[in-house]
C-alpha cells in the first residue's frame, strides 16, 4: 500500500476546534465555482470561436483581395515605370553604339530639356567614372558593377525625394544611367495603405460584432436544451425541451432530445413497475413459503404435516424461481441480444408442435382447438422463443375458455408479414385492461383467481418486438356478451 | 457410477454431493477449475458435473473443451447461475452434453446425471425395446402389448421411445420437452402431463399392471414391477 499524499486531518498533531475539513472543501468550492472572468468566459464559448473562425476568414479573404489590388495598382506602376527606365536606357545604348559619346551626350541634353517636371535623371560617365552628360552629379554611393537597380534618396530645390534608377554598362568602360523620380508613385501607394488600414479596421470590428452575435443567437436557441436538460439533472424527468417549429438543426436537437427523454422515462416508469410488481407478486409467494416453513418448525412433531408442509414450501419457491426466470428471460429478450441468434425458420412446423402440445390440455377440459394455416409460413427469428410466444397465448386460451368451448389458432400469410390469432371464448378484456394488459406482472380484476404469473403476455409482445413486429387485441368468438372472447394478434414482418 | 463434481460453493457442493451419495454413486468433490481439470484427466470417472463459473483461472467451459481436446469423453453435466440462452448455447458448444440452471430440484439433477451417465457410449441399433409385455418396434413404428397392438400418434411414439430407452430411470418433465420436443422454454402449466397421461391410458387400457409410474416430485419411469 503506498502512503496516502497528505497526512489526514485527523491525524494531524493540533486538531483544530472548528471542523478541519470545512476550510479546504469550502476554498475548493469557491475556487471551482469563482467566476472565470469576462474574457476566459468569451474564449470558452463555442459561439464566439465559430464567430472568431468566420472573422479569421473574413480577415483572410481581405488579404487576398488587398494583395491582388496591390499588385493591380502599385505594383503596376512600379513595373510601368521600370519598363520606361529600361527603354529609355536602351534607347540611349542603341544611340551610343550608333555614334558615340557626344550624341548620347547630345539626347540626354534633349532630353532634360523636354522634361518640364524635372522628373528624369540621366548620368553618362566615362570608364574613369568622369562625369560625361547628365543631371546627376555622380553613381549612387554603394554601387556595384554587377547590380543594375538602385534606389536612391535625392533632394531637389530643398524637398527630398526618391528616385530609381537603372546602370547600364557601356562596351568601353563607360556607364550609362537613367533614373526617374518615383515620388508620386510613392504618394499614391501611401492612399492605398491609409485606405486599406482604414477599411481592415472596420472589417475587424465588423468582424468581432458578428461574432458577438452569432455567439448571442446561439446561446439564445440553446438556452432551452440547456435549461431542460439542467431541470432533468435536477430530478424531474417531466420537462421537454420546448420546440419553436423552425425546422432547423436546433430543433433536430431537441426533438431527438425529447424523444431520448421519453424513451428514458418509459424505462424509468418499467424499472418502477418491476419493482412494485416484484414486491407485490415475489413477496406473496415468498411470504407464503416463510410462513409455511416457519409453521412446520412448529408442527415438527407430527412428520405429515411437516413433510407437506416443507413441499408445499418448496413448491412455493418453485414458483418465484419461474417468476424470477420469466422476468430475467423478458429483459433479455428486451434487450434484444438474442437477435443475433436468429435463423430461418418455418412457423408451421411450430404452430404444429403448439398446437399438439396445448391441444392435448384443451381436449382434456373438453375444448376444442380449431386450426388454420397455411402450407409454409418461411421467417427468420428464434424457434424456442417464438413457440414461448404461441405457447403462452395458447395457455392463456385455455385457461379462460370455459369447458366445453372453443379455442382458435390461425396463422395467414400477407404480402409482407405473417399474422398470427389466438382467440378464445373467455372474460375478454375490457378496453382499459386492454391498454394495461402486457405490462409486467398486470392481471385483470377477472384473472386474479386463474393460476399464472401476469408474465405471459409481457414476453409474448417482448418477443414479437424483438421480431419487428406489433401485438394488439382483439374480440374473441365467444358466444354470451359477459363473454365475448379475446383475440390476441402478432403480426411479424418477413423482411 | 463415478461422478465427479467441480463446484465452488461448500453449500451446493455439500448439498449435491450428499444427494448423489445417498443415490447411490461415489462422488468426489473439488473446489475449484484447476484440481477439477487434475483430477479428471489423470482419473476414470463416469460423469463430471461442473459449475460453470469456477475461481482458479480455469472455468468450467475451459475445462470440457481441454479435456475434449485431450481426446477425453466423458460426459458432462454443466449447472449454471447463467441462465440466458446464449449461455447454454456456450457450454454445449465447448463439449457439454446437458446444462442445468440453479436453482434446481435436486430430483432434476439426478435424473440428469442418470440419463447422462448410463447413456450407451455407441447407440446399440437395437430394432425392438421391450418392458415387461410392452414391445416397441421401431422399424414399423408399432406398439404392441400382450400382442396386442395399441396405436399411438407419432409424439405418442417418440415419447414411449424416450421413456422405454432410459426404462428404470426417472424422466423429469423438462427432459421429455428438450428430448422429444425439442423446445428449450417454459410451458408455464404442466402440458407435459396431460400427454404421458393420455399415453398411459392407451397403454394400460384392458391391463392391470400399470407400466408408466409418476415418481413424485420428479417426473415419470417406466419399469415393469409396480
Amino acid at each position: 500500500m503506498s502512503p496516502p499524499p497528505h497526512p489526514r486531518p485527523d491525524l494531524a498533531p493540533h486538531p483544530r476546534p472548528d471542523m478541519p475539513h470545512a476550510v479546504p472543501l469550502a476554498a475548493a468550492t469557491r475556487r471551482r465555482g469563482q467566476h472565470p472572468g469576462p474574457l476566459w468566459q468569451l474564449l470558452s464559448s463555442a459561439g464566439f470561436r465559430f464567430a472568431l473562425l468566420f472573422a479569421a476568414l473574413f480577415l483572410l479573404a481581405g488579404l487576398a483581395f488587398t494583395g491582388v489590388l496591390w499588385w493591380g495598382t502599385a505594383g503596376a506602376l512600379d513595373r510601368q515605370i521600370d519598363a520606361a527606365i529600361r527603354a529609355d536606357a536602351m534607347a540611349l545604348a542603341e544611340r551610343w553604339r550608333d555614334a558615340g559619346d557626344q550624341a548620347v551626350a547630345d539626347a540626354i541634353g534633349e532630353r532634360l530639356a523636354l522634361d518640364a517636371e524635372n522628373q528624369t535623371l540621366y548620368l553618362l560617365s566615362a570608364p574613369s567614372g568622369q562625369r560625361l552628360a547628365g543631371n546627376l552629379e555622380a553613381l549612387p554611393q554603394g554601387f556595384a558593377p554587377d547590380v543594375q537597380w538602385y534606389g536612391m534618396s535625392l533632394e531637389r530645390d530643398g524637398i527630398p525625394g526618391e528616385a530609381r534608377l537603372f546602370v547600364l554598362p557601356l562596351p568601353d568602360g563607360s556607364r550609362l544611367a537613367v533614373g526617374r523620380d518615383v515620388e508620386e508613385k510613392l504618394r499614391l501607394r501611401a492612399l492605398l495603405t491609409e485606405g486599406l488600414a482604414w477599411s481592415a479596421g472596420v472589417a475587424l470590428l465588423f468582424a468581432f460584432a458578428g461574432a458577438a452575435l452569432l455567439r448571442r443567437a446561439l446561446e439564445r436557441r440553446l438556452a432551452p436544451v440547456t435549461a431542460t436538460a439542467a431541470l432533468i439533472a435536477g430530478g424531474d424527468l417531466s420537462p421537454r425541451v420546448p420546440l419553436s417549429g423552425r425546422e432547423d438543426e436546433f430543433e433536430a436537437l431537441g426533438h431527438s432530445m425529447n424523444t431520448m427523454l421519453d424513451r428514458i422515462a418509459h424505462l424509468m416508469e418499467g424499472v418502477r413497475g418491476v419493482s412494485d410488481a416484484i414486491a407485490h407478486d415475489l413477496r406473496t409467494p415468498i411470504a407464503r413459503a416463510r410462513n409455511r416453513l416457519e409453521e412446520a418448525l412448529a408442527n415438527a412433531d407430527d412428520p405429515a404435516a411437516l413433510h407437506s408442509a416443507l413441499e408445499r414450501g418448496i413448491a412455493d419457491l418453485d414458483n418465484v424461481t419461474r417468476v424470477f426466470q420469466a422476468v430475467l428471460r423478458i429483459a433479455e429478450v428486451e434487450a434484444g441480444a438474442r437477435r443475433a441468434a436468429f435463423a430461418p425458420v418455418d412457423l408451421v412446423p411450430l404452430l404444429e408442435d403448439a398446437a399438439e402440445l396445448y391441444g392435448a390440455t384443451a381436449e382434456e377440459n373438453g375444448q376444442t382447438l380449431r386450426t388454420e394455416w397455411p402450407a409454409a409460413l418461411p421467417l427468420t427469428g428464434d424457434r424456442d422463443l417464438l413457440l414461448q410466444a404461441l405457447a403462452n397465448l395458447l395457455d392463456n386460451a385455455v385457461k379462460f375458455t370455459p369447458d366445453g368451448g372453443s379455442i382458435l389458432l390461425k396463422a395467414e400469410l400477407l404480402e409482407d408479414a405473417i399474422v398470427v390469432r389466438v382467440s378464445d371464448q373467455g372474460p375478454g378484456l375490457s378496453l382499459e385492461d386492454r391498454e394495461r394488459v402486457g405490462e409486467r406482472f398486470f392481471r385483470a380484476d377477472s384473472s386474479r383467481n386463474t393460476p399464472g404469473s401476469g408474465l405471459g403476455l409481457s414476453l409474448v409482445r417482448a418477443v414479437v418486438q424483438l421480431h419487428g413486429g406489433t401485438l394488439w387485441f382483439d374480440e374473441g368468438h365467444g358466444e354470451s356478451l359477459d363473454k365475448p372472447g379475446l383475440a390476441v394478434c402478432f403480426r411479424l414482418p418477413l423482411a | 457410477m463415478r461422478i465427479l463434481l467441480v463446484e465452488d460453493d461448500a453449500e451446493v457442493g455439500r448439498f449435491v454431493k450428499k444427494g448423489l451419495q445417498e443415490a447411490g454413486h461415489t462422488v468426489e468433490h473439488v473446489p475449484n477449475g484447476r484440481e477439477g481439470l487434475f483430477m479428471a484427466a489423470s482419473e476414470n470417472f463416469d460423469l463430471l458435473v461442473l459449475d460453470r463459473m469456477l475461481p482458479g483461472g480455469i472455468d468450467g467451459v475451459r475445462l470440457v473443451e481441454t479435456l475434449r481436446g485431450q481426446g477425453n469423453h466423458t460426459p458432462v453435466l454443466f449447472l449454471s447461475a447463467l441462465a440466458g440462452v446464449d449461455e447454454r448455447v456456450k457450454g454445449l458448444k465447448a463439449g457439454g452434453d446437458d446444462y442445468l440452471v440453479k436453482p434446481f430440484a435436486f430430483a432434476e439433477l439426478l435424473a440428469r446425471c442418470e440419463a447422462l451417465g448410463r447413456r450407451p457410449a455407441v447407440d446399440a441399433p437395437a430394432t425392438r425395446l421391450k418392458i415387461a409385455d410392452l414391445e416397441l418396434d421401431l422399424l414399423s413404428r408399432t406398439v404392441t402389448r400382450g400382442g396386442k397392438r395399441i396405436d399411438v400418434q407419432p409424439r405418442e411414439f417418440r415419447l414411449l421411445e424416450h421413456l422405454m430407452r432410459h426404462a428404470g430411470q426417472v424422466v423429469t418433465r423438462t427432459m421429455l420437452l428438450e428430448k422429444v420436443w425439442d423446445y428449450h422454454f417454459d410451458p408455464q402449466t404442466n402440458v407435459i402431463d396431460v400427454h404421458v397421461s393420455r399415453l398411459r391410458q392407451k397403454l394400460d387400457k384392458g391391463f392391470d399392471k400399470p407400466l408408466i409410474h409418476t415418481v413424485r416430485n420428479a417426473g415419470y419411469m417406466i419399469r415393469a414391477e409396480p
